[in-house]
């Protein structure tokens, strides 16, 4: 009898100690890595913005160089076909890099009062990467694309 | 530190439901907080994170800037002419520091 009781505190122990120990493990492997923004901290960051409303691709055009010489200035460009009337326009629009330190690039507000949608701004880029639009309607639809940039020289210190 | 500076394009005459291009540059380091300078040491962030135009008192036009937006932000956005105004555009930089400038646009035609 004690000898069985004796047995079972032993499991319960070495149990949990294997337990601290993989945790400890994982939390090695893990940690390393979690400086850099991954393109699934990316998804998911768009995937709260959307709240899983379905994203259409087409009727954007980003505007970007296929190759940026120097990652520090890349001109971003962008032109959506949106009638921009009071209760059809582009509300927003999210630029994101998927692999700089931090996915968030720049977030535009438009209003009906600029007759179409498209802006012009410059960003930097860490590495080759691929660079996101996320548009929201005032309708509620989603309007995504991606394009990818081969960058030669990263813009460091983003 | 560098003056910063604004400098805003708009076309002073235009013509009634043209869409014009606006062009804007302002001078400003945007340190991401994660340069180093020549000693070794991380410069702080300071960055121009919000960027507003309003046309005769409305909003027109905004952008929030992160730390990926490069040196001296650009912007150039468009704009559908209906009437004779003024643009008010304003800056905002981490140290709530606000620059700004005003330009007139004048309606020089009706179609």
């Amino acid at each position: 009898m004690v000898n069985t009781m004796k047995l079972q505190k032993m499991k319960k122990i070495s149990r949990r100690s294997a337990l601290y120990l993989l945790g400890g493990i994982t939390g090695t492997i893990l940690t390393p890595s979690l400086p850099l923004s991954k393109p699934n901290q990316l998804l998911e960051r768009i995937d709260t913005l959307t709240q899983g409303v379905a994203k259409v691709e087409d009727k954007i055009l980003l505007n970007l160089p296929e190759v940026a010489e120097n990652g520090n200035i890349v001109k971003v460009g962008f032109e959506i076909k949106n009638p921009m009337v009071a209760n059809n326009y582009i509300k927003h629009v999210y630029i994101f890099a998927e692999k700089n330190p931090a996915p968030d690039v720049a977030k535009f507000f438009f209003t009906p009062e600029m007759g179409i949608c498209s802006a012009t701004t410059k960003i930097r880029l860490s590495k080759t990467q691929s660079v996101y639009l996320l548009a929201e309607n005032s309708n509620g639809q989603f309007l995504m694309t991606k394009k990818k940039v081969k960058v030669t020289i990263g813009g460091c210190g983003v | 530190m560098n003056k910063v500076k604004p400098r805003v394009k708009v076309p002073k005459k235009t013509v009634f439901g043209e869409i014009i291009e606006i062009k804007t540059l302002i001078r400003h380091p945007m340190h991401s907080g994660r340069m180093k300078d020549a000693k070794g040491e991380k410069i702080p962030r300071q960055i121009i994170n919000t960027f507003n135009v309003k046309f005769n008192g409305r909003d027109v036009f905004g952008m929030t800037l992160e730390p990926s937006i490069s040196t001296n932000p650009y912007i150039a956005f468009p704009f559908k002419v209906k009437e004779t105004g003024v643009f008010d555009f304003e800056w905002i930089d981490d140290n709530r520091q606000k620059y700004s400038i005003s330009k007139t646009m004048i309606v020089s035609k009706k179609k």
